[in-house]
């Protein structure tokens, strides 16, 4: 399962998290720093994956942005290294650019692609689809 | 007062951006922390919604936002969509059934589930499996039972999700979603299938009853992930030009649990595995996650051996692919096979060698588990240089395992006994430092076992101390060997290659060098004065040797002095003359008094009431010995030597010796130091133990520098107060 979503920028500074596991508020920050910083630390020759205390980091790099997924043993990281491009390709195709001062709306978009930890949906445009719906509710 | 309207939460963004240091960001969070409290006070329901959007941004950051969690509960209770969107989102990031506040949602959450709208609904069901209490769970599972069943197909993909989240909370539950479950994978909208896919995994992995019902709908899965492959082109669910990856995974993942240790769903499987691995497209990362899936799956259920062989050439090809995740997954999957079906990973051994030497650090982990795992008697030469080599280069962090697994390969599989010892000092000689140190002890009994090498062993070693005497497991066990054999090694005796000529005193030079050199540990100080000590009876130059140990008889290093002591105990009588014959003081491993005054304690009771006496005093040298009994053992008189200096010169390098008549025990302990300090500014004080039931008397021999001269002197003792030994 997905134990956490992070989107970072170059600098280490969280710009959005979501965790399907329960962490703690004061273990998080510590968790954060030192995920991101395994992931910065790499080359790019290096692959994707990282062992990561006793679980996995599945990482991929946009521009400025990275996403950084925390996977339990076992879960499939080809798969997941596939979710994270997934997501991107969704998040590309509501925002026409400069998408994180839309946080609210990131996170419903995530909500309807991962819940719990798992996936539900990958379909961009089901994905989309309630988002459209709220913002036209919300105007009206 | 001024009463403005609360900002946006991206006016929020744009502004905490600005802020260049962190007290400046906490300033600006501060400021408008407040401003949200003073707006929640005022009930204001306009903003509220704003508020808390900005709040979970705040707290994102890591500010504390748990003044919030109240706010969330109105939103959610509020009849606009906008307020219970981020209601639910606050919810979710912000609270846990560990706050009783959770609670109040459930009535909330109950009417929601049941709204009208089916993006409320969808709202209640996410927040409810991402944290619903047990409590919660039991109260709503029947809600949930319902939208589970519903043909809204956007709610039930959720209610599948949320029923796992149920199930986890309250495991009775499970029984109760069973009928539900029947024509789920009946249905053709590809989220329901995957979510519907993912409770059955859940069901199945917790309960053996439901993994044994589950196992008829093998078919349909084999059906559903048939239609996928052979589908075409289907723009809805396509990615780089396969159908649905996410979901033909889920479903692999699905028929491994089914499969596994049984026969006849493996049976049932077995085509539909084949044609995947054989007709996935591996151009792109997809294709590659899909036949990972696949075979993982094949390795773990009943699978003939046939689709066996093909899983494991999947993975030899994935090991020659560009790219390093995928190689990385390829290894990773092969260390899992590598005792079942070893044979055919065999076949790939030498590409595995090769990514010995890629630049990821994981690849390279994992090639050498794997290179270890796949050593046997046949490629034990060809494997070995390879793995010599990857030690010489790699990272520290991985030398200890890659020595360890060498040391451990060479001893099942060397080919003869010169190899292993060759392959040992390569070993030694590249990675010593790391060396692990339960080695030294395993390589010091193979060096003995292999009697026919021990020239031959103990030239190599005695070259390599010359080249480089810091890796203390590489000095330890070529001081062992020079301390057993050295007398081979002056011999000049050695067959497997050409013999070194080499006296006496330089085996003796190089030895002592370790015991000053400070690159030396004290273990490593212990193993050469052993060593040298060895040497007095396989050497002539006793003298010598003699002369060493002597030294370091006197030395800081307790453990050195013991073995010292230990030693000169032997013929101590003879160095004093006289015609008592020696006895070998017992040894005890204690800590050096550092003024007396912690052995006393440990030795028990202080002074009985024996008087001091002074045993000594001659050139300004006086040694005083005060007395007590041992507890518990009361025959056994514990004396306390006082060394003290009345000289305006301080006496160095003091060595106290003593020597008893056979008839008794005795015991020398370390001294506090081995200077005694001028106009009596201190003294050296060393404790004596004597076993005794008769008149003591005792020789004692003093050895000192004073003012540049060596000064020694021989003195009998016979004025012990009777006290002392009656």
């Amino acid at each position: 399962m997905i134990k956490f979503v992070l989107m970072v920028n170059q600098q280490g500074q969280t710009r959005l998290s979501r965790y399907y596991e329960s962490v703690e508020l004061s273990r998080r920050a510590a968790l954060e720093a030192d995920a991101v910083r395994c992931c910065l630390s790499r080359k790019k020759d290096q692959c994707s994956f990282v062992e990561f205390k006793d679980f996995k980091l599945v990482y991929r790099q946009y521009a400025a942005l990275i996403i950084v997924v925390g996977v339990s043993d076992g879960e499939n990281e080809l798969s997941i290294y596939e979710l994270i491009h997934n997501f991107v390709e969704v998040l590309d195709k509501h925002f026409s650019r400069v998408i994180m001062f839309n946080l609210d709306s990131i996170h419903i978009i995530l909500d309807e692609m991962i819940q719990n930890g798992h996936i539900v949906e990958t379909n961009k445009n089901r994905i989309l689809a309630p988002l459209t719906a709220i913002n036209k509710m919300a105007e009206g | 007062w001024v009463c403005h309207t609360p900002i946006r939460l991206r006016e929020l963004i744009r502004t905490i951006r600005t802020a260049r240091t962190q007290a400046e960001e906490r300033e600006m969070i501060q400021k408008e922390c407040a401003a949200i409290r003073s707006s929640f006070r005022e009930e204001d329901n306009t903003y509220r919604c704003r508020n808390v959007a900005k709040l979970l941004y705040m707290h994102m950051l890591g500010y504390p936002a748990h003044f919030g969690q109240l706010e969330c509960l109105k939103l959610i209770a509020s009849q606009k969509f906008t307020d219970k969107r981020i209601g639910y989102l606050g919810a979710m990031l912000l609270l846990d059934e560990r706050q009783d506040v959770h609670l109040l949602m459930t009535n909330c959450i109950k009417n929601d589930l049941n709204h009208s709208t089916q993006y409320v609904q969808g709202l209640a069901l996410c927040t409810l499996g991402c944290m619903g209490s047990s409590e919660m769970c039991r109260d709503l599972a029947g809600e949930v039972e319902k939208l589970l069943k519903t043909s809204n197909s956007y709610l039930r993909k959720k209610a599948a999700l949320c029923a796992v989240h149920v199930i986890r909370k309250v495991p009775e539950l499970m029984e109760m979603f069973l009928p539900a479950t029947k024509n789920l994978l009946s249905e053709k909208n590809h989220g329901v299938l995957h979510t519907s896919v993912v409770l059955l995994t859940e069901m199945c992995e917790r309960s053996p009853d439901m993994l044994a019902h589950f196992r008829k709908l093998v078919p349909q899965l084999v059906r559903i992930l048939k239609n996928l492959i052979m589908s075409g082109y289907s723009p809805e669910h396509d990615v780089s030009g396969i159908s649905d990856p996410f979901l033909q995974v889920r479903i692999l993942r699905l028929l491994r649990i089914l499969g596994k240790g049984d026969d006849d769903s493996s049976e049932a499987m077995n085509d539909i595995l084949a044609q995947v691995a054989t007709n996935t497209e591996t151009s792109k990362n997809v294709g590659n996650a899909i036949l990972y899936e696949t075979v993982l799956t094949i390795m773990d259920i009943k699978s003939e051996s046939g689709l066996r062989v093909l899983a494991i050439n999947i993975l030899g090809r994935f090991l020659l692919n560009n790219d390093k995740n995928i190689r990385y997954v390829a290894l990773t999957s092969l260390l899992k096979t590598v005792q079942t079906d070893h044979n055919a990973v065999q076949r790939h051994r030498s590409t595995i060698v090769d990514c010995l030497k890629d630049l990821d650090v994981s690849i390279k982990r994992r090639a050498m588990e794997l290179s270890f795992a796949l050593v046997n008697g046949n490629n034990i030469r060809g494997m070995m240089k390879e793995l010599l080599y990857f030690l010489d280069s790699c990272d520290p962090e991985f030398k200890a395992d890659c020595a360890s697994g060498v040391f451990l390969a060479a001893e099942k599989y060397a080919p003869s006994k010169r190899w292993h010892i060759d392959t040992i000092m390569r070993v030694l000689t590249t990675a010593g430092s790391y060396v692990r140190d339960d080695s030294v002890p395993n390589l010091i009994q193979l060096i003995t076992n292999s009697v026919e090498m021990h020239a031959y062993t103990v030239q190599r070693l005695y070259k390599a101390l010359l080249d480089d005497i810091s890796q203390q497991p590489l000095v330890q066990v070529a001081s062992w060997c020079i301390g057993e054999y050295g007398d081979l090694l002056i011999s000049g005796q050695c067959e497997e290659e050409e013999p070194i000529q080499v006296t006496e005193d330089e085996v003796l030079d190089v030895l002592e060098g370790l015991l000053v050199s400070n690159l030396s540990s004290p273990v490593t100080r212990g193993y050469s004065l052993t060593a040298i000590m060895k040497l007095s009876t396989r050497f002539s130059s006793v003298n010598r040797i003699k002369k060493v140990v002597s030294i370091y008889g006197s030395s800081i290093d307790v453990e050195l002095q013991q073995r010292a002591v230990e030693y000169n105990g032997n013929d101590l009588l003879d160095l004093l003359g006289g015609n008592d014959v020696p006895v070998i003081p017992t040894t005890m491993p204690t800590k050096p008094a550092s003024a007396g005054g912690e052995l006393l304690d440990l030795l028990g009771d202080l002074s009985l009431g024996i008087p001091p006496m002074t045993a000594y005093n001659k050139n300004g040298l006086k040694i005083d010995f005060t007395f007590e009994r041992a507890n518990p053992n009361p025959n056994v008189a514990v004396i306390t030597i006082h060394a003290s200096n009345s000289t305006e010169a301080d006496m160095t390098d003091f060595v106290f010796q003593a020597a008893v008549p056979k008839t008794f025990q005795l015991q020398l302990l370390s001294p506090s130091s081995n200077v005694v300090p001028a106009l009596n500014q201190g003294t050296v004080t060393q404790v004596i133990r004597v076993l005794n039931q008769q008149k003591l008397r005792m020789r004692i021999k003093l050895t000192y520098i004073h003012k540049g001269s060596a000064v020694q002197d021989l003195a009998e003792v016979n004025n012990f107060p009777p006290q002392s030994w009656q």
